[in-house]
């Protein structure tokens, strides 16, 4: 098979066909920052910083996806919330938006051209798209409306609403479908392939399926149906397995899986209908050799590569930096190795 | 594991707060005292500590059990009982981060077990948190951390939490040891613990090694 570009690599995978070899996502936005020598507040002031390092690290570790992604707390902070930066992880959200005695009636759905830093992530995403054309996906990504308000409101307060009092918690999550549509919409006008849609409080890790169908579920699929491209939904490090076959009835493209969850069983219910995006353990992988990284590999193609469906990718969002290169050099060279189609070893199922 | 065990722990899951209520105080009756509240509250929230470790029950079931929990013993154990103000104190922290989650349940699991708990907040810096420690000290700091760069700010913490005779021990939980189960060793931790009920056993290990010598 003749070598494919990235995307006609990701695009096959996710249309579960089999492309020349399974598509690496690596998650690097921090990297990007030490990769220029800027500390982080730094680093994302200024979108030229995030394309530049981008589109260097995504070069030198072969990763077939760019990331127009800055950090989670960006959305949190056009909503009122106050970035709390480190140099050594990623820019946190602080206190709750809402105090304890504020009524949620007082949220108001920012306006992205009233959000400086929002309107810099579109900034990256035209100016990658400037630079790599159609050969390389651009990814966006979404908070879900429905778990941005643990970030509004503070986990206690928003399960009282979730669990307690309904009336409150449809208009909430009316004015936060409203933003994200708004918000992934901008990013796919501005070059974004696709919108990852993080998602975390879905997970049955974090709350039980029946409730999930009764609320994240309905709101996927609302949020969804006004957007002018497709998701793939991450639901964070949290268990996926109990949901697949509603994940899929979403209409998102992809899920990712978690480092807990057994791949082979996975791809029994994702086969010709969701792409596995995973499943390597991002903090584990601060220890691994390079015969661990390739081992990691090897096993996680061989239960979730077979038809296609599948892209490699850690499973947190966001690779630690203190993974040695070399550890990620050796993830790139054994999907070089072993994700080539037709597959070299024979496929493992459940 | 006995039916009203077993009962309670439904009444917990479908966060029937009356049912767990009216099961509690039938357990009272029965033992002639609070025996019969701890009889049933810890098993039960055991049980359900496993069971999400297990992938069978969400946080949210958990933490509501928890919290239901920690609701009805402040109506059985009143603060001036001996189950509220004996025994040492144990400090709950969340260091860097602002989520509580954690905190919340292990602060919930612990009331529960009739330890006393001192809630020094989140957002904590290392040095911030030692100090209010050497305020109002504890005999165990049970740290709660989201991010992995937090994690490793334990190792801060630790130093400064000194190598006295009278340092608190430190015990540590949160998503990055989970995922990573050599970290809590390497940060310089005592202990770490996974869920609530974790947290009760090891406090109660941690008690009665301190007593031992």
């Amino acid at each position: 098979m003749c070598a494919m570009t990235s995307a006609q690599r990701v695009f096959t995978t996710l249309s579960h066909q089999e492309p020349d070899r399974v598509p690496l996502a690596l998650n690097l936005v921090l990297r990007g920052a030490r990769e220029l020598g800027l500390g982080m507040r730094d680093y994302f002031s200024d979108p030229t910083h995030v394309v530049e390092a981008q589109l260097r690290l995504q070069r030198r570790f072969g990763s077939d996806v760019l990331f127009g992604f800055f950090h989670a707390a960006l959305e949190y902070e056009a909503w009122g919330g106050e970035v709390v930066f480190t140099e050594d992880g990623p820019p946190n959200s602080g206190e709750p938006v809402l105090g304890p005695d504020q009524s949620l009636s007082t949220l108001q759905v920012p306006d992205l051209a009233g959000s400086p830093e929002l309107l810099k992530v579109l900034r990256a995403i035209e100016t990658m798209k400037a630079r790599v054309g159609d050969e390389v996906p651009i990814l966006g990504v979404a908070l879900s409306p429905f778990s941005l308000p643990v970030l509004q409101l503070g986990f206690d307060r928003y399960m009282d609403l979730l669990l307690s009092d309904r009336e409150e918690f449809w208009p909430l999550m009316a004015k936060n479908i409203a933003f994200c549509q708004a918000w992934a919409n901008a990013q796919l006008a501005a070059g974004a392939s696709a919108i990852v849609y993080f998602d975390p409080l879905a997970s049955p890790t974090m709350i039980p399926r029946s409730l999930y169908l009764e609320t994240g579920f309905q709101i996927a699929k609302q949020t969804f149906a006004g957007l002018k491209g497709p998701t793939v939904t991450l639901l964070a490090s949290g268990r996926t397995l109990g949901v697949l076959d509603d994940l899929a009835a979403t209409g998102t493209l992809g899920v990712g899986v978690s480092c807990h969850e057994d791949m082979a069983q996975a791809k029994t219910v994702c086969r010709g209908r969701l792409t596995m995006i995973g499943n390597l353990n991002g903090l584990d992988m601060i220890r691994w050799t390079q015969a661990q990284a390739e081992e990691a590999v090897k096993d996680a193609v061989a239960k979730a590569a077979p038809g296609g469906g599948f892209i490699l990718c850690d499973t947190h969002g966001e690779i630690p930096l203190d993974v040695p290169d070399d550890t990620l050099l050796a993830i790139a060279e054994a999907v070089q190795e072993w994700g080539r189609y037709p597959l070299q070893r024979a496929p493992v199922h459940a | 594991m006995d039916s009203r065990t077993l009962q309670f722990e439904e009444a917990l899951l479908s966060m029937d707060r009356l049912r767990c209520q009216t099961l509690l105080q039938e357990a009272m009756a029965d033992e002639g005292g609070l025996a019969g509240v701890e009889k049933v509250v810890g098993p039960s929230l055991a049980r359900i500590g496993d069971r999400w470790e297990a992938g069978e029950l969400a946080l949210t079931q958990v933490y509501m059990g928890g919290r239901i929990c920690e609701d009805l013993l402040g109506e059985f154990c009143p603060a001036e009982s001996p189950q509220a103000v004996g025994g040492p104190r144990i400090g709950v922290a969340v260091l860097l981060d602002h989520h509580q989650l954690g905190k919340r349940i292990v602060t919930s699991a612990l009331r529960a077990g009739g330890f006393r708990v001192l809630d020094f907040g989140q957002g904590l810096e290392p040095r911030e948190l030692a100090r209010r420690v050497q305020r109002e000290p504890v005999a165990i700091l049970m740290v709660s951390v989201l991010m992995f760069n937090s994690a490793l700010h334990i190792r801060d913490l630790r130093k400064e939490l000194g190598e006295g005779p009278d340092r608190p021990r430190l015990v540590v939980g949160g998503a990055p040891f989970r995922f990573n189960p050599a970290l809590w060793q390497e940060v310089g931790a005592d202990a770490v613990g996974h869920t609530g009920v974790d947290a009760v056993m090891i406090a109660q290990r941690i008690l009665e090694e301190t007593c031992a010598q």
